[in-house]
């Protein structure tokens, strides 16, 4: 079906149809095809300009949209909150003010504050892209663990996908839930009942939510798992009895994955705290996922920046012959990551 | 000058009321004139109808000593605008940990103690406030929070802010403090003024206990009459409107404040005990910001809405909707505040309202320097057109020939 981009910004897909998304996961498809290639770049950003403004470090992130951004030929500038004057405690209005004054075509922000990205799209020209605010949101991750999950399982319609972990301080619990309720999927969270929202954990749950705290019962029958990171203040703050306890309750083992359907996959978003929220052999067993959301989270960037700047224009590179016009004076953009970093 | 006829103007077609009384505004002056002034908060609270308004001690220096307080009344006075009554500290400089001397200040003006903002954790010495603030025969203003339990939270605790992922204020958090300070009022015998309450259960806690016979008594906010914490999601429905408004962005910091807005239920809740008479007082809690404490991530934002100029037509749009008659209201914004205090509605101080007349909020036409309320932009119904103070007219807006006439 034809899908009109009709998008400015993507700050968070709370309020997106399933059509748009599947509009995202389907052009990824074709971005992935152009990261196949032996030079993984095509022409369609060329001139264009994304600025990456990460106030929070996260190496990650950072390099996936760069990789994603270089993919599709773009410039892309780079500011970070190490030595910028972000850490010397100028306001984010005055840096909402600089990159205005910088322009960009599309500008992606991480963020501490919850809400910033908002903030931000309200004073800057730029489409934004929110790389994660605060506890809120992180919808590029949840775009690309539907996407991965979408390219394993098939139609997520009546699939059921367990978050197991700190779901109270994770954006990436909030977008996978905005990302995986639209396309048909029922998640069920898990862990313990101090990092749980405490709406949600009574019964006051986002629709197509369920929370389920014995982690054993969660994963019963579950087509996949996503299990997030724990920080370990957690237990300073007086939320956790043990780091310890909390492994033996709700890391992913074994045995546990095992009672999921045959072949249902395990992800995380990374990085891991192999041992606790997910033991070694898991994270790089059979079902494992989390090289493939790597790799999976550069094509829907990809996407994203590309409906985001050329949405509306009839300019689809997807399937086009490989750029052998820039073939000769082009190096290759840097390797993909591969593995966990 | 226009002099005031009250006939005429009623025989004109508008409301005329006794002048209001705020028993809680922040005039920011001295130490935060970039936020407000003595004389700026005094012309806004006119705006609001507001012709008598009790200044908080929260400011820089804070109000604990006879010199402040006798500063501080010279420069209302040179306002001549709103009275300005003191409120002193409870504690020295507001830290929490020994009294102010409450006896002392008392004699030199203030009519009450408060340390709004920082409520005293340590019991006993609240429990000694109390005692003294008795043998004063001045009420105790406060303000019940569990800073534990409130901790680092932005906003109220509920589905709102399990979905955008913001610390949460439980309602627990003034539950608890109140029920610790009715325990210590029963002790104390003193009175005990709870101030903006915003829970449903903190209303059922003070109709328990004025039940049994404890002077207690509490103030509820216009704001927390009419919003809800559906706001800082970005919705902008009041609580009494049936069909949604246009959504604004969340995380909007004009919709940070402490107490938090609440839910629906909350809200409901407040109107029945302003109704049977729970709630004695409605207070604004102005609490004006230069926009650099407000334009900035909403953590890291001030709490606080400025609300003088905008209380009135919130209220009017809760009795036009049927959840509290008229005088109801109306008394709670005069003989309710003066029996807190213990004074008398000074009796030629007059508020005229024009209820028919609709007006856009905006920055330029509030005369507070704190521009932060969720409700710029917004088109209001009901408007103060005059304020009296002492026979005087302080303060005349756009009085139309004929007001249409309110069903
Ligand atoms: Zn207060």
């Amino acid at each position: 079906m034809k899908v009109t981009w009709s998008r400015r910004h993507v700050l968070e897909t709370d309020d997106w149809s399933r059509e748009e998304i599947e509009h995202v996961l389907d052009t990824a498809n074709g971005m992935l095809e152009v990261l196949s290639r032996p030079i993984r770049r095509a022409p369609p950003l060329r001139g264009r300009t994304v600025i990456l403004f990460f106030a929070e470090a996260s190496t990650r992130t950072r390099v996936s949209f760069e990789l994603a951004a270089k993919a599709l030929s773009a410039d892309v500038v780079n500011i970070t909150a190490t030595g910028s004057s972000v850490e010397k405690g100028e306001s984010l209005l005055d840096t909402a003010r600089t990159l205005e004054a910088l322009g960009g075509d599309v500008l992606v922000i991480r963020h501490g504050s919850s809400g910033a990205p908002y903030f931000v799209a309200q004073r800057v020209g730029a489409a934004v892209i929110n790389a994660g605010d605060g506890a809120h949101a992180h919808p590029t991750q949840g775009l690309l663990d539907a996407y991965t999950l979408r390219a394993k399982l098939g139609d997520l319609a009546g699939k059921r996908i367990v978050v197991v972990g700190d779901v109270l301080h994770s954006r990436v619990a909030r977008s996978d839930i905005n990302a995986l309720v639209p396309l048909g999927a029922r998640v069920t969270l898990s862990g313990p009942p101090t990092l749980l929202p405490a709406a949600w954990r009574c019964g006051d749950l986002p629709s197509g939510v369920g929370y389920e705290p014995d982690v054993d019962r969660a994963l019963d029958g579950a087509d996949g798992v996503i299990a997030l990171r724990l920080q370990r203040e957690r237990q300073e703050a007086g939320l956790l009895p043990s780091i310890r306890e909390y492994a033996r309750t709700w890391g992913l083992t074994e045995p546990r994955v095992a009672t999921m359907r045959p072949g249902a996959p395990v992800m995380h978003p990374g990085p891991m705290n192999e041992g606790v929220e997910i033991d070694a052999a898991v994270a790089h067993g059979a079902r494992s996922l989390i090289e493939e959301q790597v790799t999976n989270g550069v094509a829907v960037r990809m996407a994203l920046l590309y409906l985001l700047i050329a949405g509306g224009e009839p300019r689809l590179i997807v399937g086009a012959e490989p750029p052998t016009s820039i073939a000769g004076g082009e190096p290759p953009a840097t390797p993909l990551p591969t593995g966990v970093v | 000058m226009t002099t005031f006829d009250r006939r005429a103007l009623e025989a004109a077609g508008y409301l005329v009321v006794p002048g209001f009384i705020d028993l809680h505004v922040h005039l920011r002056e001295p130490g935060f004139e970039d936020s407000e002034t003595i004389a700026s908060g005094a012309r806004a609270a006119l705006r609001g109808g507001f012709t008598t308004v009790c200044a908080m001690p929260n400011t820089e220096p804070a109000i604990d000593s006879p010199g402040l307080i006798a500063e501080l009344v010279a420069r209302a006075k040179a306002a001549n605008a709103a009275r300005v009554l003191p409120v002193a500290t409870i504690t020295r400089g507001r830290k929490g940990k020994e009294l102010a001397d409450l006896v002392e200040l008392a004699a030199a003006g203030a009519v009450a103690f408060s340390d709004d903002g920082s409520p005293v954790d340590d019991a006993r010495l609240f429990r000694s406030a109390l005692e003294y603030a008795r043998a004063a025969d001045r009420p105790v203003l406060e303000h019940p929070q569990d800073l534990a339990l409130s901790a680092r939270g932005v906003m109220h605790e509920g589905r709102v802010s399990a979905d955008l992922g913001l610390p949460g204020i439980p309602a627990a958090a003034e539950e608890a403090a109140i029920a610790r300070d009715l325990a210590l009022a029963k002790l104390s015998g003193a009175r005990l003024h709870l101030q903006h309450v915003s829970t449903a259960r903190s209303v059922e806690l003070v109709r328990r206990a004025k039940a049994d016979g404890l002077a207690v008594t509490c103030e509820v906010t216009p704001h927390h009459l009419a919003l809800t914490d559906a706001w800082v999601a970005g919705d902008r429905t009041v609580a009494w409107e049936g069909r949604p408004s246009p959504r604004a962005t969340p995380f909007d910091a004009s919709t940070k404040v402490n107490p938090p807005l609440r839910t629906e239920g909350d809200v409901r809740a407040l109107w029945d005990a302003l109704a049977d008479g729970t709630i004695d007082a409605i207070a604004t809690d102005h609490a004006p910001h230069a926009s650099v404490k407000k334009d900035v991530e909403y953590d890291l934002a001030a709490f606080g809405i400025s609300g003088l100029e905008t209380a009135l037509p919130l209220l009017l749009g809760g009795v036009d909707a049927g959840w509290a008659a008229l005088d109801t209201v109306i008394a709670a914004l005069t003989t309710g505040p003066a029996r807190v205090l213990g004074i008398d509605v000074p009796d030629d101080d007059w508020t005229v309202v024009d209820r028919a007349a609709t007006w856009i909020v905006t920055a330029a036409g509030l005369a507070s320097k704190g521009k932060n309320t969720p409700l710029l932009g917004r088109e209001l119904r009901g408007r103060v057109v005059m304020s009296v103070v002492g026979g005087d007219v302080r303060y005349e807006g756009d009085l139309r020939a004929a007001p249409l006439a309110v069903r």
